[in-house]
């Protein structure tokens, strides 16, 4: 892994994690770092520890060795909202809206812990996502997949997070949507916000990707650039089918 | 028309006086339910608590009422609400949090649930004795009797002013609540944290507050529901188990974590019990002489008896389980 | 009831197949301080009463087993004990008590009778409109008609019954007994609380196991309302007394002698359910039963019918506490439906099994006696400390001592009850004895 070392300190940095649950490892030592304003992909096999690692950056899993770091402050093993509070957003993958709840009081427990930014990011959210709009005294549990990803997506920016975590936020969505998603994701990006993504469509999420980390077995197989992987070969032959 | 203000005394006034009883119980015995997963055994003796720290206080200042022209006990309900909640509060901390944090099923949580309410029960009953006591000390019971404009109309329409003031108090208590969970932002975050514990946590709710506040609501709730139900008969600190199973029913029919429901459902149930136990002999009196002779309708026409009225709640049960475990209103966690 | 077709499933692997052979220290040293407590007692208040309280724990034990197959086993919470141990105690009643001749002489039995049949023609009745459906009947008509007609024969059918009853009640006093041996009425008794305990299992069947607790606890509070307001088949709180026994009484061999025979037949019978349940837990049912517990989705996965065996193992605790409250009453000789406490008959089983050890039935059995002697040992003991604590506020604070001490003494009792679960949750869930197993990782 060729850690630059330049003279900013990277938005989040993963250095040698382990941890899993209940005494099962299933990170075995990872290594990541993503600067500021910086897209990054992790992809690899299924049971690579993919979305394990984005927990563990969460919060929602325990690190039992190596340590994560945001703005160079350590921050494994915080419960999620202290993380919340220092600019990180999670959307997870199931599960991710409250069903009961409307459109626009799913948005608003984005920013609970600033209320009152409610106003102006409930106007930068519909904007950003139009069609919540007339949706927005509907409970969630009543949208589509695609629309439910969409409100998902709101609701972390909602506490405009300096860095988005997303577990696969395509998966189980039209062709359709995918596209429409991964244009958000650009979006959000350029409006500035770093991203942590999982992705089962590696090449469409590496074409995006400023950095993409290969995982397997609970380590890094490849790290490089997005780009740099989707012309690697060995990359290619064995985890991107061909 | 004597049979039909009858049957508005008896199951009108008395299935409403019951259903609002059951009503705020239930609600607090739901939301538990929806933020912490498991059924809270020890809920009736929370309002048993409630109304013996009415009685404790009305007894301490029995004249404090009569200055503002309403029963002290009302005076004190606030005071003993906030007792409540606090002893809910802190029954949380020290007996159900350690076994939450340790992970266990929530089935223990539910025995857990049992050992404090046979705590409540001890304590309670070891300071105030096992006899029923009136919780108007200085006050007298105003009973008012509305006679009806009609012809042949003899007997009044009687209702107590206790009765009165449970139906006021239920209806603040609950449009209090519908405004705090769909206006306020708490409890917003609380109606989250009961669709989705893990996203709300993912979106910078303490879930620990939440927690909190549910059992202040709750212990409020149950003081309210604990005097209400002491004031329009006498404070009976034994009637726990007697009371946690219509509790429980008016939960189960609205659906499990659904405050709506659980209004809903403690109105089912109280006019069961009511409309099951009323004398449907009276209501036929009237026809009587044009019935057939070889009908001869015996004198007790009731469903069930008085002493077999918990029979009914536990039937409701059964059936809403039987036929629809997830309740009226589409409840939450059957599994 | 164990399924002798299932293979052994490679995947599961039960940690106690083979336990590691160790000298059963803990074991030694509580059941000898549980012997050194029982000596002490016969030393301090004399063989009679010493013998009688451990009849008593040993039919605790056996209530306390049906528990911990239900909760340790099965991983289901029966709130509602008691009422399984006053239909047990119900049954040994009416089969052991003399005929009544005042009734079975005269017309009521007939009437009785046919009240019943009454209902069992109108229960057919009912589930036939209930089926209307079929001919052609639509399905909110057969549905209005089936409700209808079942409250109009209910009311027809009670009024019926409340007639006969009370006649009963005035001419005869209540029914009598069958005048047959005891344990016919055990065996019974536990028949019927299985029965009692298929109905609540079936329909929480697949619910969350707080359902069943809810459900149990009602059951038990209406079996009791029956019982209690049934004069005419239990004399209600005229209490029925007393309760012949299968061994000689006290009448004949005195009191020790006759309780400690007494006491062998409820050992032999604890003896009995141990080996029994010590042979299912290891038997290829058994196995299932810790699978389904354990892990309730990979249990699934395999194609167990786990439903099923919860039920089976629902109903068979159910058993065992018709059993062994039906063996209570009859050594009570006394069924007094009153006396029946959620206190006393179910949460006092509920600390045997969890301070015993919820699974382990020796553990169980130890916890039963433990506790049943602490139990029996704490009245005089709560009475004395609120003498103490009376007298001591009245010394120094000027107290009226409160009147009725008796019953507060109990409501201490109560109190110590309920902080003993808690703790006992909280700083000991597996109890004194555990289970061994460890658990999958």
């Amino acid at each position: 892994m060729s850690l630059t070392m330049s003279s900013t300190t990277p938005l989040l940095e993963a250095r040698d994690v382990h941890g899993g649950y209940g005494g099962m490892n299933i990170l075995n030592g990872v290594n990541m770092a993503l600067q500021t304003h910086e897209v990054g992909v992790i992809v690899g096999p299924n049971g690579a520890g993919k979305s394990t690692m984005l927990k563990a950056v969460f919060g929602l899993l325990n690190v039992t060795q190596g340590e994560i770091l945001l703005n160079g402050q350590p921050i494994h093993n915080l419960p999620p909202n202290k993380l919340v509070e220092r600019g990180m957003g999670f959307v997870p993958q199931e599960k991710n809206v409250f069903p009961s709840l409307t459109v626009k009081e799913n948005l608003e427990m984005g920013t609970y812990l600033k209320p009152q930014n409610v106003k102006r990011m409930l106007e930068q959210v519909y904007a950003f996502f139009p069609p919540l709009v007339e949706k927005r005294h509907q409970p969630a549990g009543e949208l589509s997949g695609g629309q439910r990803q969409m409100v998902a997506m709101g609701r972390a920016l909602m506490a405009e997070p300096s860095l988005l975590l997303l577990d696969e936020p395509t998966a189980g969505l039209s062709p359709l949507y995918m596209n429409e998603i991964f244009d958000r994701v650009k979006q959000i990006n350029a409006a500035g916000v770093g991203i942590l993504m999982v992705e089962q469509n590696a090449k469409q999420a590496l074409a995006i990707a400023d950095k993409g980390f290969v995982l397997a077995a609970g380590q890094n197989r490849f790290t490089d650039t997005g780009a740099a992987l989707l012309a690697d070969p060995d990359v290619a032959k064995s985890f991107l089918g061909g | 028309m004597n049979e039909l203000v009858f049957f508005i005394n008896n199951v009108i006034i008395a299935g409403s006086v019951t259903g609002s009883i059951y009503a705020i119980g239930a609600i607090g015995v739901t939301l538990i339910f929806s933020i912490m997963r498991f059924a809270h055994f020890a809920h009736a003796d929370m309002m048993t608590f409630g109304a013996f720290m009415v009685l404790l206080l009305t007894t301490l200042f029995p004249a404090a009422g009569a200055s503002i022209g309403v029963p002290t006990a009302l005076v004190m309900l606030p005071l003993a609400m906030l007792l409540t909640a606090t002893l809910a509060v802190g029954i949380d901390k020290a007996f159900y949090k350690p076994l939450r944090v340790h992970g266990v099923k929530p089935i223990v949580l539910v025995i857990g649930s049992l050992g404090v309410t046979l705590m409540l029960q001890g304590l309670i009953r070891l300071f105030s004795g096992t006899g029923g006591q009136s919780l108007y000390v200085d006050d007298r019971k105003e009973i008012f009797r509305l006679a009806l404009p009609f012809e042949g109309a003899r007997a009044p329409i009687v209702i107590t002013e206790p009765q009165l003031y449970l139906f006021v108090i239920t209806l603040v208590a609950v449009v209090a609540l519908h405004v705090f969970l769909n206006r306020s932002r708490l409890g917003k975050a609380m109606r989250a944290m009961s669709d989705n514990p893990e996203l709300a946590q993912a979106s910078g709710i303490n879930t620990n507050t939440i927690v909190a506040v549910t059992w202040v609501i709750a212990g409020g709730l149950a003081a309210i529901a604990g005097t209400l139900l002491s004031l329009d008969v006498t404070f009976k600190p034994d009637l726990s188990f007697f009371l946690l199973l219509p509790i429980f029913a008016a939960a189960i029919v609205g659906g499990v974590g659904h405050p709506y429901g659980a209004i809903a459902g403690g109105f089912v149930v109280g006019f069961a019990e009511t409309l099951a136990v009323f004398n449907w002999n009276v209501l036929l009196r009237p026809f009587r002489d044009s019935l057939p002779t070889w009908l001869e309708l015996p004198s007790n026409l009731a469903f069930v008896g008085t002493e077999y009225k918990i029979v009914v709640p536990f039937f409701i049960l059964v059936a809403i389980l039987v036929w629809r475990p997830t309740g009226l209103f589409k409840g939450k966690v059957i599994q | 009831m164990s399924n002798s077709t299932e293979t052994r499933d490679p995947t599961y692997t039960p940690r106690d197949a083979t336990p590691a052979r160790r000298f059963p220290v803990r074991e030694v040293v509580l059941f000898g301080a549980l012997m050194a407590a029982i000596l002490a007692v016969y030393a301090l208040m004399g063989a009679a009463y010493s013998t009688r309280m451990l009849v008593e724990a040993a039919c605790y034990a056996i209530l306390a087993l049906g528990l911990t197959i239900q909760w340790g086993y099965a991983g289901q919470f029966n709130a509602g004990v008691m009422g399984f141990v006053a239909l047990g105690g119900f049954c040994a009643m009416l089969f052991s008590v003399p005929v009544n001749n005042a009734f079975w002489g005269t017309e009521l039995p007939g009437e009785l009778g046919r009240v019943l049949l009454y209902g069992v023609a109108a229960t057919f009745l009912v589930v036939g409109a209930s089926r209307l459906d079929r001919l052609g009947v639509p399905r909110k008509l057969r549905t209005l008609i089936t409700v209808v007609l079942a409250l109009v024969l209910y009311l027809v059918i009670i009024s019926q019954l409340r007639e006969v009853t009370s006649q009963i009640q005035s001419q005869a006093g209540f029914v009598g007994g069958f005048g047959l041996p005891a344990w016919v009425g055990w065996i019974v008794g536990g028949a019927l609380a299985g029965g009692v305990g298929y109905f609540i299992g079936h329909v929480c069947l697949g619910l969350r196991s707080d359902y069943l607790a809810i459900a149990t606890l009602g059951i038990a509070e209406i079996i009791k309302a029956f019982l209690k307001n049934s004069d005419w088949l239990t004399r209600g709180t005229a209490t029925v007394s007393p309760l012949p026994w299968p061994t000689p009484g006290p009448a004949e061999l005195g009191f020790t002698l006759s309780r400690a025979i007494y006491l062998s037949i409820t050992a032999m019978v604890i003896a009995v359910i141990f080996f029994l349940l010590h042979r299912a837990y290891h038997a290829p049912w058994g196995r299932m039963i810790r699978a389904i517990r354990d892990n309730e989705v990979s249990a699934a996965a395999m194609g167990k019918d786990i439903n099923k065996r919860r039920l089976e193992i629902f109903v068979l605790g159910c058993i065992l506490m018709g059993l062994g409250g039906g063996m209570l009453g009859t050594f009570n000789s006394l069924f007094d439906p009153q006396g029946y406490l959620p206190l006393n008959h179910t949460f006092l089983v509920l600390v045997m099994v969890i301070l015993g050890g919820p699974g382990n039935n020796l553990g169980t059995i130890f916890g039963a006696v433990a506790v049943y002697i602490i139990w029996i040992m704490s009245e005089p003991l709560a009475l004395f400390v609120m003498e103490l604590i009376v007298s001591f506020g009245e010394g120094t604070f000027g107290w009226d001592a409160p009147n009725n001490m008796d019953s507060r003494a109990l409501q201490a009792r109560v109190l110590v009850i309920g902080m003993l679960i808690t703790l006992v949750l909280r700083f000991a869930p597996k109890g004194l004895l555990p289970e061994k197993i460890a658990h999958h990782g």
